[in-house]
């Protein structure tokens, strides 16, 4: 089967006053017809700009300096980073949405619900009045919300989580094949995000769309989706099913954020912190990006990059060492 | 027996809003110990930040005290006052707002040495700062001295800021979502340093969090209170709280929180809320403030009355139903 997304080769780079900042660097992923694929990764690692990418929606600063991301539907395949005009705006929001970080700036202060609705709908050429409510009301109520509460108030009158649950059912009323959701619940409650977190998992099964789903939250990631992508500075580092991912994973990177993040079940000594902090993406160190912070570094890992290579079916990692990796850390920690 | 470092006897603070009141930080009964670890969980709201001020005097009471070596804060006057208010420092949660950009770090820390006159000479201050950046683990500090904020990453300002505050040696520390806004990868190695700290110096530590799972690890052998609404609704020690909660709340929290191993967290059991909805500090529930979403509501005392926070399994908890129980 044919992925609905491939994006190969990607590198992207922004411009700033002391250089170039390499936001994205050769990166090749896929993601598959209802697969929910996670980007991982610390702040500055990429993971948003290469979202952005995929829709076109990067800042005048920003510069596509290569590769491809092939989109397909009904067997046909285009490229979406070549797209202009009348089939760019075709592809965002009916084939591919974008739900954003900020739910509480991403809605319209000034319309409510019912014409945010209506407002894209228009803007598509898609459904319009009755057999729009009706639409939209069905999705309100798949994302958990009272229809009746919701459809004619203002964003201010609904609460943090309201909103983004707004903007998911909004990113969902073109029935797109892939939805690219950035942070959707940083800055809401924890019982907020659990309900996000269920309404996404509910809307997984009803609908089939695919999802890439931006985050650095591991444990979200673990709940939610099938595969998991490491991103570190500009790179995809381990690829992997996210049992995978968390039981076996072979890249220093994927191992050392996995034991700095507290559990609720974990002990005190389980947890250690990865030394040192995220490389500048402007001037990069050599070799492996990741040596300057990893404990099993040698000549090799600061003379040349290492790329993807296969672990085994379906999990690829971009380390030398990655061989004995688990092993070689335990004794460190130890 | 000595007295608390910080006690909160009944602790009320009211804000007016649209001509109205609310409650932000309702009845609070706490004390902290001496070189002991206390963190303050809850959501947004819930009035953990509030009582954090008020702990540093940023804010003052609406009723009730805060005793600081048992006196109360806010009849301290003079040399009494200055000693407090040197006592107990703050650490913000926001890096980037925290350290005046326009100064160097040099700067930074030096001028509350030179205020307080912790130091005697330029020379003395020099070597004062040296070492203090050197306590958080910024070495070798004089990489540091003159570059500005904007030249250190999140997780070296927050050290930055947590040097400033150990300018003048306070025994107490409150650290608001210290390391919230840090990446993930060096989140353990600030409260790493930020623990190591409180055991060479003897600090106590109030902090404020929403991260469940952090709390527990930073206050492994203190304490964790558990706020909603602006009341305080179980307080017991870490380990304690997280492995076996006894407020309907927190084992709510509890369940919610996502596991890093997709086996657990995919079997979690959830607890279902009686109701979504987060009640407006505008229109507080009456009784337990908790009731119209308490998975474990029993009726009308949980509608009519307010539970005290009570002795329960080694815990306080202020619930009717763990009264009950007993």
């Amino acid at each position: 089967m044919q992925p609905t997304l491939s994006v190969q080769n990607l590198s992207i780079e922004y411009k700033a006053r002391r250089g170039r900042v390499q936001a994205i660097r050769n990166v090749s992923f896929a993601v598959n017809k209802g697969e929910a694929l996670a980007l991982i990764g610390e702040s500055g690692s990429g993971k948003t700009t290469l979202g952005l990418g995929i829709l076109q929606l990067l800042p005048g600063t920003a510069r596509i300096t290569d590769g491809k991301a092939l989109y397909r539907r009904n067997g046909q395949a285009i490229d979406t980073l070549k797209l202009k005009g009348k089939t760019l705006r075709e592809f965002r929001w009916k084939e591919c949405a974008m739900v954003f970080q900020s739910a509480l700036n991403a809605l319209n202060p000034v319309l409510r619900i019912a014409d945010q609705f209506a407002d894209t709908s228009r803007a598509h050429g898609y459904l319009q009045g009755r057999a729009l409510e009706e639409r939209a009301r069905h999705l309100l109520s798949l994302v958990r919300l009272d229809p009746d509460r919701v459809w004619k108030s203002f964003p201010h009158e609904l609460s943090g989580g309201m909103r983004q649950r707004v903007l998911i059912a909004l990113g969902l009323l073109l029935e797109p094949q892939l939805l690219i959701l950035d942070e959707p619940t940083t800055a809401l409650d924890i019982l907020t995000q659990r309900n996000i977190m269920d309404v996404l998992k509910e809307l997984r099964q009803k609908l089939d769309f695919s999802l890439i789903f931006i985050s650095h939250d591991l444990a979200l990631a673990a709940e939610l989706t099938d595969r998991v992508a490491t991103v570190y500075a500009g790179k995809i580092v381990e690829i992997a099913d996210v049992e995978a991912t968390f039981k076996e994973p072979v890249h220093p990177y994927t191992i050392g954020l996995i034991n700095a993040v507290p559990t609720l079940k974990g002990s005190k000594e389980d947890l250690t912190s990865i030394p040192g902090s995220p490389p500048d993406l402007i001037e990069l160190p050599t070799g492996c990006k990741f040596h300057p912070r990893c404990p099993l570094a040698d000549v090799r890992c600061r003379g040349q990059e290492p790329e993807l290579e296969d672990v085994q079916a379906g999990h690829q990692v971009a380390c030398w060492n990655w061989g004995n990796a688990r092993q070689s850390l335990e004794r460190f920690r130890a | 027996m000595p007295h608390p470092i910080i006690t909160l006897d009944h602790v009320t603070r009211t804000f007016a809003v649209k001509r109205q009141t609310i409650k932000a930080v309702d009845d609070v009964n706490l004390s902290i110990r001496e070189g002991e670890i206390i963190c303050l969980v809850g959501e947004s709201g819930c009035g953990k930040t509030t009582t954090g001020k008020m702990i540093t005097g940023v804010l003052p009471v609406s009723s009730g005290h805060i005793l600081y070596r048992g006196q109360d804060i806010s009849k301290l006057s003079g040399a009494h006052f200055k000693k407090y208010r040197l006592g107990v420092q703050m650490i913000h949660q926001d890096v980037y707002a925290s350290l005046n950009p326009t100064h160097t770090i040099y700067e930074i820390i030096a001028a509350p040495l030179r205020r307080h006159r912790r130091t005697q000479s330029e020379a003395q201050t020099q070597k004062r700062v040296r070492e203090l950046l050197q306590t958080v683990d910024m070495t070798p500090p004089d990489d540091f001295l003159d570059k500005y904020p904007h030249q250190l990453s999140g997780g070296q300002r927050q050290r930055v800021s947590v040097a400033r505050a150990l300018t003048v040696n306070p025994s107490f520390i409150v650290a608001d979502e210290a390391v919230s806004m840090v990446d993930v990868s060096i989140r353990i190695s600030l409260l790493n340093m930020m623990s190591k700290l409180k055991d060479a110096m003897g600090l106590s530590v109030l902090f404020i969090t929403h991260d469940l799972a952090l709390a527990k690890y930073f206050a492994w052998e203190g304490r964790i209170g558990v706020m909603y609404l602006g009341r305080l609704v179980e307080l017991a020690p870490a380990r304690q709280l997280i492995e076996n909660p006894q407020h309907p709340y927190t084992q709510v929290l509890l369940s919610a929180i996502p596991e890093a191993d997709p086996e657990v967290t995919r079997r979690k059991k959830q607890i279902q809320l009686r109701s979504m909805d987060i009640p407006s500090l505008l229109r507080l529930p009456s009784g337990c403030a908790f009731h119209p979403r308490c998975p474990a509501f029993i009726g009308e005392v949980c509608e009519k009355v307010v539970p005290e926070l009570m002795e329960a399994n080694g815990a306080r908890v202020a619930c009717h139903l763990v009264r009950r129980k007993e």
